[in-house]
């Protein structure tokens, strides 16, 4: 017996949905950024399973585009975080707060 | 088999995912992820994209997280609240969770996905039809992100040069 799209489906929908929980709870910049690596992961292992359910190879090639765009996002991101951290000495959410007032 | 292989995967991605949301310490966290992404290409493996397995531990297990941990170790991390649960995020958290059950929920009861006997067993696997794929229809997107690569790499050099430069002039 192999497993069906919906519960691939299921799986992945969960996934996101931990790593959406992680977003919102999280104070820690660098936390939020791993979860929404998570969510990435998470909507490219719908891909997949979508294009191996219906035999075709777009999904496949489009999880090669999402890692890349990850890949690239992560890089710019870590160091708009490290560039935050040297001139505010903080990453938690909260007291990056100097839009606000 | 394939069953089993599957339930213990997404039981070990999931407790993994949950673990970098819950776990304190940042570090955790970020081994959390790792241990989570050999789940996912666990899950590729056994969808047989082989490729992207691959890639996925190359990718995110080499590259990302280890970046993760290089700026784990350059920033300090110690001090404050690892959660937050007042007023709009615990009202947001409960909106998005209300949401996501109700979606998963019609997913599971109404749901009707496409009969659940996979086709195509060779196409997921095989390095020359993904490249085929890649330099025939989808040769624009190829460029893009070519370019946009390239973009990025000359972003985080701006980005990392600005900060220095006030330092130097000090």
């Amino acid at each position: 017996m192999t497993p069906t799209l919906e519960s691939y489906v299921m799986l992945s929908a969960a996934l996101f949905a931990v790593g959406f929980l992680g977003v919102l709870v999280r104070r820690n910049t660098l936390v939020v950024y791993m979860c929404l690596e998570l969510m990435l992961v998470a909507a490219s292992l719908a891909l997949v399973a979508f294009s191996r359910f219906n035999g075709t190879e777009d999904g496949d090639v489009f999880v090669f585009f999402i890692l890349t765009v990850a890949a690239a996002e992560v890089a710019v991101g870590l160091a708009i975080i490290v560039a935050l951290f040297r001139t505010r000495q903080t990453i938690q959410v909260d007291r990056l707060d100097s839009l606000k007032h | 088999m394939e069953q089993l292989a599957f339930t213990c995967l997404s039981v070990f991605t999931l407790a993994c995912a949950a673990g970098v949301v819950l776990s304190k310490n940042a570090v955790n966290g970020a081994m959390c992820l790792l241990l989570c992404l050999a789940g996912i290409a666990g899950l590729f493996i056994q969808l047989h994209a082989y490729l992207l397995a691959f890639v996925l531990v190359l990718v995110y297990a080499g590259a990302v997280v280890a970046l993760f941990l290089f700026i784990i170790m350059l920033l300090d991390m110690q001090g404050g609240q690892p959660w937050r649960f007042r007023g709009f995020q615990a009202f947001a958290g409960v909106v998005a969770a209300a949401l996501l059950a109700t979606g998963l929920e019609l997913l599971a009861v109404r749901g009707r996905l496409a009969d659940s006997a996979p086709v195509g067993y060779s196409a997921g696997s095989s390095l020359k039809l993904y490249s085929y794929q890649l330099f025939t229809t989808y040769l624009l997107p190829v460029q893009v992100m070519g370019f946009l690569l390239l973009i990025a790499m000359l972003g985080v050099i701006v980005l990392s040069r600005r900060t220095r430069e006030p330092e130097d002039g000090k």
